[in-house]
């Protein structure tokens, strides 16, 4: 029996040899992509982490020293405080306003069915689709009219729409997820619409709503370019860093890049769960 | 105390109706259950009971008071639904609380009352724990114990067990049956299983395509089917029905044999229980296709005239593949249906 079977290849050598060769590309494609993706964030993290006299010696470190002098010049910077509170400000007025809008919206998407409902859905995702340059300038002008140049309000109304698509989706699934029939249950067992939202649909949808808000949050924070254009004295970080990035030293750079980035990465990879729900990727 | 009143209901979705012109009363204490295949509007119906969904035209009263126009919450109903809707962010113990907190019981009476039905329901063990440590059977238990703690005029069922494995679903309806029956509440039960059906209710509505075929006690129901379909759902084997020609006042000729029949202008249709005939002279001619002993009877399905007749016989009769059988029916088991209206001629 055993003669038999060593008799008989299992597979073709040609077949083996294009597995080999097809799981040999994929894990090339893989290696680079981690590096483009993990490269700049290592060197930013490792030049963030080194004293200001290694940041620009040669050659460079390629381990970080845990010297926090770089950190603690960032912190002491004229105006870097200002601008964190800022940013801190904008971003939660972004969240706030995201889910009190967005949530209601991903709702009543899950919930009714009324006329243009999947129009309703595209024209969502469409929001996307202009590029903020274009609306910067009447923008800018609409605001300085209004007097909402300049605030924190203003900015985060503008960041608002760009994370709200998010918001509308990212809750959209998640009150889908949920089966109408506890809805039903609750209503017949003396609840109305709003008691049986509050006692029964809201504390199972809650993690996911945070989620979303965490995610708005994020948007906020990375933004650059309507923060540049629409604040002059109330700078954002991203906006406060793109104004003096010329004027300032390396290791500023370098640790301002990382003060943006790392609270990014934390709340994105945290949520990263409910992003992948509204991409319809299957998570574990 | 309930009595429920349903006075031409209808329900249209878009072009689709889904249920034509619905009149139907159950009396106080009564378990009615609607049977029907699936989409023939039963759950929409109950859902219309429920508040859950409202009727394009008609009215519903329960207990002497039109309840139509209001919220689910104000009907004095109580719901068990298909997939259980157990809440799974609380405990066994709050689920069947949630409804008198809502009424704003007191506590000692919330505790009473949720320990009274879960004893009932056999879950007292479980009441610490959340909807995903149960079994579908201990779910199902919970939202029936949800639904009883209410105390409700009427409660209201969707198919509560056609999610369990059979011999569950066997256990879990005696269970309910005796349950029910000693709550005194007025019980509106949705299914598409006729076992279900003929074991818990006092009456049946068959329902088909939106309309009530026949409403009646389910002896009556399997007896003296109103029409032709309601024959041909209940009952497994269905009833076998053969063209009757007609032949002289009150004669018909089924399948070669003369038989006395009602007062009818033309052919109308033979119609017959599987277990409603014997062998023996002069009686109907069918070709024996397949034989089926079943233990306490056997099921023999025949030929006549081209068409499947289903006969069920005791187990001791012999019968092979090809033999001829003569099959006489039982004069008081026979009926009649009008060919054209489907329904019953008396």
């Amino acid at each position: 029996m055993t003669v038999v079977t060593n008799d008989l290849p299992a597979v073709p050598a040609a077949v083996t040899d294009a597995r080999k060769a097809g799981s040999g590309l994929l894990i090339a494609c893989i290696v680079v992509l981690c590096v483009w993706v993990l490269l700049p964030i290592y060197l930013l993290l490792v030049n963030a982490l080194s004293s200001p006299a290694e940041v620009t010696s040669f050659p460079k470190r390629m381990i970080p020293s845990f010297d926090f002098g770089s950190l603690s010049f960032f912190l002491n910077f004229q105006g870097v405080g200002k601008a964190l509170w800022n940013s801190v400000v904008v971003a939660l007025l972004t969240m706030v306003l995201s889910i009190g809008i967005g949530a209601p919206a991903g709702y009543a998407l899950s919930r009714f069915d009324f006329p243009g409902k999947e129009a309703f859905r595209f024209l969502v995702l469409m929001t996307r689709a202009f590029p903020l340059p274009l609306l910067a300038l009447p923008l800018a002008v609409l605001f300085i009219r209004t007097g909402l140049d300049d605030t924190a309000f203003g900015l985060a109304i503008v960041h608002t729409t760009l994370s709200l698509p998010f918001a509308v989706l990212i809750t959209f699934s998640l009150f889908s997820g949920i089966p109408v029939e506890l809805e039903e249950a609750a209503w017949t067992l003396g609840c109305n619409r709003w008691q049986a939202f509050r006692k029964v649909v809201l504390p199972l949808a809650l993690p996911g709503i945070a989620a979303s808000a965490v995610f708005a949050f994020t948007i906020s924070w990375n933004e650059v370019f309507a923060a540049a254009v629409l604040t002059i004295e109330n700078r954002t970080l991203t906006a406060f860093l793109l104004q003096s990035i010329n004027v300032s030293p390396l290791y500023l750079k370098f640790a301002g890049g990382a003060a943006l980035v790392v609270p990014a990465l934390i709340f994105i990879f945290a949520v990263r769960k409910y992003l992948f729900a509204m991409w319809g990727i299957a998570n574990r | 105390m309930a009595e429920i009143e349903i006075k031409g209901v209808a329900k249209r979705f878009g072009a689709f109706t889904a249920l034509h012109q619905i009149d139907l009363t159950i009396t106080n204490q009564e378990f009615m259950v609607l049977l029907g295949a699936s989409g023939c509007g039963k759950t929409t119906l109950l859902r219309i009971i429920a508040g859950l969904e409202t009727p394009s035209e008609g009215e519903v009263w329960i207990g002497g008071r039109r309840v139509d126009h209001l919220p689910p919450r104000q009907r004095g109903i109580a719901m068990v639904f298909q997939n259980y809707a157990v809440f799974p962010h609380l405990t066994v113990y709050e689920n069947i609380a949630f409804g008198l907190r809502m009424q704003k019981k007191p506590q000692s009476e919330v505790d009473h009352r949720v320990k009274r039905t879960a004893e009932l329901m056999h879950i007292e063990q479980l009441l610490q724990r959340y909807s995903g440590q149960l079994s579908g059977g201990q779910r199902q238990r919970v939202a029936v114990a949800r639904a009883l703690a209410m105390e409700p005029d009427v409660i209201l069922m969707d198919e509560p067990l056609s999610n369990l494995d059979a011999l569950l679903r066997l256990e879990m309806r005696a269970e309910l049956k005796g349950v029910l029956a000693h709550s005194k509440t007025t019980a509106i039960y949705v299914t598409h299983d006729q076992v279900e059906a003929m074991s818990l209710a006092d009456r049946i509505a068959v329902m088909h395509q939106g309309r009530i075929v026949q409403a009646a006690s389910p002896v009556e129901v399997y007896r003296n089917p109103a029409a032709r379909f309601v024959g041909s759902f209940i009952g497994n084997p269905p009833m076998n029905f053969l063209p009757a020609t007609k032949s002289g006042e009150e004669r018909f000729i089924v399948a070669g044999s003369m038989l006395k029949g009602p007062k009818a202008s033309g052919d109308i249709e033979f119609a017959i229980r599987p277990e409603d005939m014997d062998i023996g002279p002069g009686g109907i001619p069918a070709t024996v296709r397949v034989v089926e002993p079943l233990g306490a009877h056997t099921l023999i399905t025949t030929d006549v005239e081209g068409k499947i007749f289903r006969v069920v016989l005791d187990s001791n009769a012999e019968a092979k593949t090809g033999d001829m059988l003569s099959l006489v029916p039982r004069a008081d088991r026979i009926r009649w249906f009008d060919p054209q209206s489907t329904s019953a001629i008396q």
